[in-house]
């Protein structure tokens, strides 16, 4: 390009909007708007099912912000899974009502993330994923010990039983549409503001970033927090859903391969990677999970061939080849 | 004399603990990564022996050719699996050896179902040293401590004798340098998992022959061999071989007084390392 048909200064916008994005959030808040009210025209079969899918968004979202934007892969979130829903099932057992109670998970689990993260931060790289599975690890048998949240076997939650069926229902339903919403937006919130532009630095060239005046450290360990806390109110919708909290169950290792699955199809280092990741994840999980361990499997060479092959995960191909997006979280040059 | 027993028995367990740890510990120092499949490939291993003694007319002691097949498969996975997913991003090695754990588990509960087995290794099983004062080691124990000082020895001098073992070293240390003198990192990398896999064959083999298996079981075959690592201190093979120890011991010290609580205090070994002395009981930096 020749030096005077270069555009000036004046000529050039910088913008964080665009067509494809205000499209991209129009139809993300109709979808929402939709899906609030489900319960009233679907019936509870849908939406229970439904369910699942807003927790796998939020676990996903969250181990998204974690790996994808913090570089630290952890494969023990789990544990932070394990502890909210072991909140509602403590606090449920003292009178308090399990839909509050899902508030207070959110608190348990930031509060032990912390101390966590001083052990945990002492490993690097992938010794950091194994380190955070052998936390998890600790969690899930120091918990089987308390015989007053029902040791080995788990516990079933009373306070619900009073609340009419399809009420109950509907409220989890709505919950837990909630908590996608607020996840995903809590995750757009924190890298739209200085943490992402930390991060963003941090994820380009720590050093360099270190010297810029960026703490990486305590940036990486909000990060952390912001994820315990979302897999913390995550374990907790879990609980109230299921009405019923197994050790075995809610601190598996199956949910990061779930978490990791979700977000490396769908495609890491996006905000909408885990939404797409979840709704694929999820297709597959109606199709094919009659086929238990072939389905597993299936799983499992899924996640060798999107790594190898395709690391930039389905959203990272539609990013390449569109202005579609559905969260203004770049910037982009435009001409006036 | 139970207690003395039991500590003996520890040891011995902690040297099979040691030999899962060294694969471990010679890939994360060349490439700086961990096989999450380490623990399954151990599993795999042990289900391939079961199959062997039961469906040929194989000695126990044949077993051992199961180690340097599995070196082959570890040759051909880092130029498959591991090699293009190192060049694919940061976490993709993660990824992709964690899809191919879930991969391995759930083909042995296909094929196996997810029953307990265990390797019948006749004589070798029951045989035993008697120390006098009632304690009795069992033979199987000895070979598997032998054996991982053997292989840990063995890759000490394979790593400061051998050419490859000084390419592997320069590799470690800045793979571009190293490139530049002439070291072709594709082939060290895939030694160095070869070895790793023979040596998980191994110690997946002995842990069969002592103690029962399940797919499932390499889970915490992983997480044993990453607590050795971590207690030793990392890129130390001798850590490597104390951390085994260490761990060993603590399980069966506590599983003497309550069984239920071994794992637990192991992982605590490794938290209060974590805490107080991150570095490692032997910080070095041989491989």
């Amino acid at each position: 390009m020749a030096i005077d048909t270069m555009p000036r200064h004046e000529d050039i916008m910088v913008s964080r909007s665009g067509s494809g994005i205000r499209i991209g959030t129009a139809v993300m808040l109709l979808t929402v708007i939709g899906l609030a009210f489900l319960p009233y025209i679907a019936f509870q079969s849908t939406t229970s099912v439904l369910i699942r899918l807003f927790v796998l968004i939020a676990l996903a979202s969250v181990w998204n912000l974690l790996a994808g934007f913090g570089g630290l892969v952890s494969i023990g979130q789990q544990a932070y899974i394990g502890v909210g829903a072991y909140t509602v099932v403590a606090l449920d057992s003292q009178g308090v009502s399990p839909f509050l109670a899902i508030i207070f998970a959110v608190v348990t689990a930031s509060l032990l993330s912390i101390p966590t993260s001083f052990l945990a931060f002492r490993l690097r790289g992938d010794y950091f994923a194994v380190g955070t599975w052998v936390i998890a690890e600790v969690y899930r048998l120091v918990v089987i010990q308390v015989d007053s949240v029902g040791g080995g076997d788990g516990k079933s939650l009373t306070g619900l039983d009073g609340i009419d069926p399809t009420m109950r229902a509907a409220a989890v339903y709505w919950i837990a549409l909630g908590l996608a919403v607020v996840t995903v937006l809590a995750c757009f919130a924190l890298l739209r503001g200085r943490i992402g532009l930390s991060l963003k630095a941090i994820r380009d060239d720590e050093v360099a970033a270190r010297a810029g005046g960026v703490d990486v450290t305590r940036v990486k360990r909000i990060v952390y927090l912001v994820s315990a806390a979302g897999c913390g109110a995550a374990g907790a919708v879990l609980a109230v859903d299921a009405v019923r909290v197994q050790p075995d169950a809610i601190f598996s290792v199956q949910w990061s391969a779930y978490m990791i699955v979700i977000v490396i199809i769908g495609g890491i280092g996006h905000l909408e990677g885990p939404i797409l990741g979840a709704l694929v994840f999820f297709a597959l999980q109606q199709f094919l999970a009659d086929l238990g361990t072939w389905y597993l499997m299936i799983l499992g060479i899924l996640a060798i061939l999107f790594a190898i092959v395709i690391p930039q995960g389905l959203w990272g191909i539609i990013a390449d080849r569109t202005s579609f997006r559905l969260f203004p979280t770049s910037y982009m040059l435009k001409k006036r | 004399m139970d207690l003395l027993n039991a500590l003996l028995q520890g040891i011995l367990l902690g040297g099979v603990f040691a030999l899962f740890a060294s694969g471990l510990s010679i890939m994360f120092g060349v490439m700086r990564i961990v096989n999450l499949a380490h623990g399954d490939l151990a599993v795999l291993a042990a289900f391939i022996a079961m199959m062997a003694l039961t469906h040929t007319r194989l000695p126990a002691w044949g077993l051992v050719v199961i180690a340097p097949a599995f070196g082959l498969l570890g040759y051909v996975m880092q130029r498959l699996l591991i090699t293009p997913s190192l060049n694919a991003g940061p976490i993709a090695t993660l990824v992709a050896t964690f899809g191919l754990s879930i991969v391995i588990q759930n083909a042995l509960i296909e094929g196996f179902s997810a029953d307990v087995r265990s390797l019948e290794v006749g004589r070798l099983a029951t045989a035993s040293v008697n120390l006098g004062a009632g304690i009795d080691l069992p033979l199987v124990g000895i070979l598997g401590l032998g054996t991982a000082i053997a292989v840990i020895g063995g890759m000490q001098v394979f790593l400061s004798r051998s050419r490859t073992g000084r390419m592997m070293r320069a590799a470690s240390d800045d793979v571009e340098t190293a490139a530049l003198t002439g070291a072709n990192a594709r082939h060290i990398y895939a030694v160095a998992t070869a070895i790793a896999f023979s040596t998980l064959a191994l110690a997946g083999i002995l842990l069969g022959t002592r103690s029962s298996f399940s797919p499932t079981a390499g889970t915490l075959i992983l997480i044993f061999a990453f607590e050795a690592v971590v207690i030793g201190g990392l890129g130390s093979l001798w850590g490597t071989l104390l951390g085994g120890l260490i761990l060993g011991l603590t399980q069966s010290a506590v599983a003497y007084y309550d069984p239920a609580q071994a794992i637990l205090a192991g992982h605590v070994v490794f938290l209060a390392v974590l805490a107080f002395r991150p570095q490692g009981l032997i910080p070095a930096r041989s491989v």
